[in-house]
């Protein structure tokens, strides 16, 4: 079994003069919650759509689980929600489920379960057409957790729903990584997974503008410094983290400093004399690194 | 909001989806779809409607007219008493295929092309073209659905006549005399070729357009208005025959025409049966049809992204 479930090879899709993809390499490794990043009209979707078989590339390659898009090898292990849930409205949530599971060939038992886990049992019986958007993205979950697939991709899962629902949704995802689960989710709201994405591979316009850990992304974590007087807090800073790693700001003193020499840095502060009004960790977030990293490629174009 | 959460927790037993072969892919499939045939009131509908068009065409606007001693439907000038042998069980085989090139034949149009081409608008495909069975395989199961639908509406056709005809039968002190079964089966036979034809072409059309409203539209204008313009313009340009006399809607006809569904002394009688093409020709050009069709669907299925 290998370690690698998605790796894909300069991915490509062009809609006539549009790119919508270009040249993507990004890998998901087994168990691992993947983050796919990006702005609205990124090239998430399309993406995805590729790696299911929906969509043929242009150029380049994709492998799922060692087997080539569409190739039921790939698609019978991999459950998708891509783009919106798409189902029979005259239908049932349940019986929508045992379509599902019919194509799947495995029992309605299955489909209990799957409903259950989405909390939508006691809705079950009611007609498609009738759930609102946040029970038709649950339904959409549903089905992609049925059969129990080795890689679940959720495309903007959250889409649609409330501030409670996508609570809900954030802990299904971080409930089933705990349980090993791999995951590909994409979402534009950046702030929403870096909480729960192990990886991240950020796109816009197309291209892969980075893929690593958040963590790594993020940079180092900086310690923020409010205190008076500010020459005076400036100087101590300097000789605590050294003079290239503080910085000046409009909110204080930054210091590229790691959270545990913060104890250090405020008995300094003290014993030179300077009143201290607030020192806090302050970390980039993702949403920071995304906005910098999509400017300098506006820049670069 | 809800009160309870998702849990993301697996029961205990939960089940694996296995890798499908073609095969293993296909029956799945068809079991699938038609589970959601089966509950779509869209099916039952359209079946509904054709039965009820079959039992007043055929049966009592004729025995209406027989028993008031008036003209038949399209049987102007046929005396009454020559219309109760067409009602009576021993006839199910040339009057049952009488509806079915035109009339039955754009409801099974409808049928086809409303499987076929609302999961693209639903999105359904997409959904079911990752569940595991190929594209093939699973566009096989819609394919093989909407046959076994045509074969059930078939043999409701088939029981609804019996049905009538005995009732007749007995109302009017007949004795009954059952068909002959070469012949039953020809005309069944005929009936599913000619409703598998034109499911097939709905299914087409669903497909081409991605859109049953658009392909309901197209099939009913083809079928019901250009093909008959053609065949008129056929009449006076005789180069144009060539091409009308092979056109799907005319091939349909002529089987029935060849099944003596046209009524005796008047084979061209009911809309849509024709006598342009001998039984043979006809037949395999039904045939060879509904296989074209399908297979194009199913090519066009296999190759075109699905978004
Ligand atoms: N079927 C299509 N035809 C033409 N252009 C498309 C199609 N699908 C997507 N695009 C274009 O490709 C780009 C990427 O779209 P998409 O993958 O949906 O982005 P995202 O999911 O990140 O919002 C967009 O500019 C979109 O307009
Ligand atoms: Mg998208």
């Amino acid at each position: 079994m290998t370690n690698t479930i998605v790796v894909t090879d300069r991915l490509t899709k062009r809609y006539g003069d549009r790119l919508a993809v270009s040249d993507v390499s990004l890998t998901v490794r087994r168990g691992e919650v993947y983050g796919f990043l990006g702005p609205n009209g990124a090239g998430k979707t399309t993406t995805l759509r590729m790696l299911l078989g929906l969509v043929r590339p242009t150029s380049g390659t994709a492998t799922i689980l060692g087997h080539a898009p569409g190739e039921s090898g790939a698609t019978a292990r991999v459950g998708a929600l891509v783009e919106g849930p798409g189902f029979y409205p005259y239908l049932s949530g349940r019986d929508n489920l045992r379509v599902m599971a019919r194509y799947q060939r495995i029992s309605d038992r299955a489909v209990e379960d799957a409903l259950t886990r989405v909390d939508l049992s006691e809705r079950g019986g009611d007609a498609f057409k009738s759930y609102s958007l946040g029970m038709k993205q649950r339904l959409g979950v549903a089905s992609a957790l049925l059969g129990e697939p080795d890689l679940l991709v959720l495309d903007e899962p959250t889409n649609g729903l409330d501030p409670g629902g996508m609570a809900d949704m954030r802990k299904l995802v971080v409930d089933l990584a705990e349980q090993g689960q791999t995951v590909l989710l994409s979402s534009h709201l950046l702030a929403e997974v870096q909480e729960i994405c192990d990886r991240v591979g950020v796109i816009a316009h197309g291209r892969l503008l980075a893929e690593s850990t958040v963590a790594e992304l993020r940079g180092a974590s900086t310690l923020l410094v409010r205190a008076e007087p500010l020459e005076l807090a400036l100087a101590v800073s300097m000789r605590v983290a050294g003079d290239d790693a503080v910085q000046l700001t409009d909110t204080g003193v930054r210091l590229e400093l790691p959270e545990d020499r913060a104890p250090e840095l405020a008995r300094a502060l003290v014993e030179a004399g300077a009143d201290i009004r607030e020192i806090r960790t302050a970390e980039r977030s993702l949403e920071d690194v995304f906005f910098e990293m999509t400017t300098d490629q506006e820049e670069n174009r | 909001m809800s009160t309870a959460t998702m849990t993301g927790r697996p029961a205990a037993r939960s089940e694996t989806r296995a890798v499908p072969t073609a095969l293993g892919g296909l029956v799945s499939s068809t079991r699938a779809e038609l589970l959601r045939l089966r509950k779509w009131p869209a099916v039952w509908v359209l079946a509904t409607v054709w039965l009820l068009l079959n039992l007043t065409f055929a049966y009592i606007f004729n025995y209406v007219a027989y028993a008031t001693g008036s003209s038949g439907f399209s049987n102007e000038g046929v005396a009454p008493e020559s219309l109760l042998p067409e009602l009576l069980p021993a006839a199910i085989p040339s009057v049952f295929t009488g509806g079915m090139p035109m009339f039955g034949g754009a409801i099974m149009f409808i049928l086809g092309a409303l499987a076929a081409g609302s999961g693209f608008g639903w999105g359904s495909w997409k959904t079911v073209l990752t569940q595991g069975p190929g594209r093939l395989s699973a566009f096989g199961g819609t394919l093989a659905a909407v046959g076994l639908a045509v074969v059930g509406v078939v043999a409701a056709t088939l029981v609804l006549d019996v049905a009538a005809s005995t009732l007749i039968a007995v109302f009017e002190g007949q004795s009954i005399a059952w068909p002959e079964f070469g012949a039953l089966a020809e005309a069944v036979g005929g009936g599913l070729l000619i409703f598998g034809m034109w499911a097939a072409a709905g299914v087409l059309v669903g497909v081409l357009t991605r859109s049953p409203a658009l392909a309901v539209g197209l099939g009913l204008v083809w079928s019901l208005v250009i093909e008959n313009l053609l065949r008129g313009v056929g009449n006076l340009l005789s180069g144009v025959e060539y091409v009308t006399n092979v056109l799907p809607g005319t091939a349909a006809g002529s089987l029935a025409g060849a099944l003596g569904a046209g009524g005796a002394g008047e084979p061209d009688g009911a809309p849509g049966v024709l006598t342009v093409l001998d039984a043979g020709p006809a037949t395999l050009l039904v045939a060879v049809y509904l296989v074209v069709f399908s297979a194009a669907a199913a090519l066009l299925m296999r190759h075109r992204d699905v978004v």
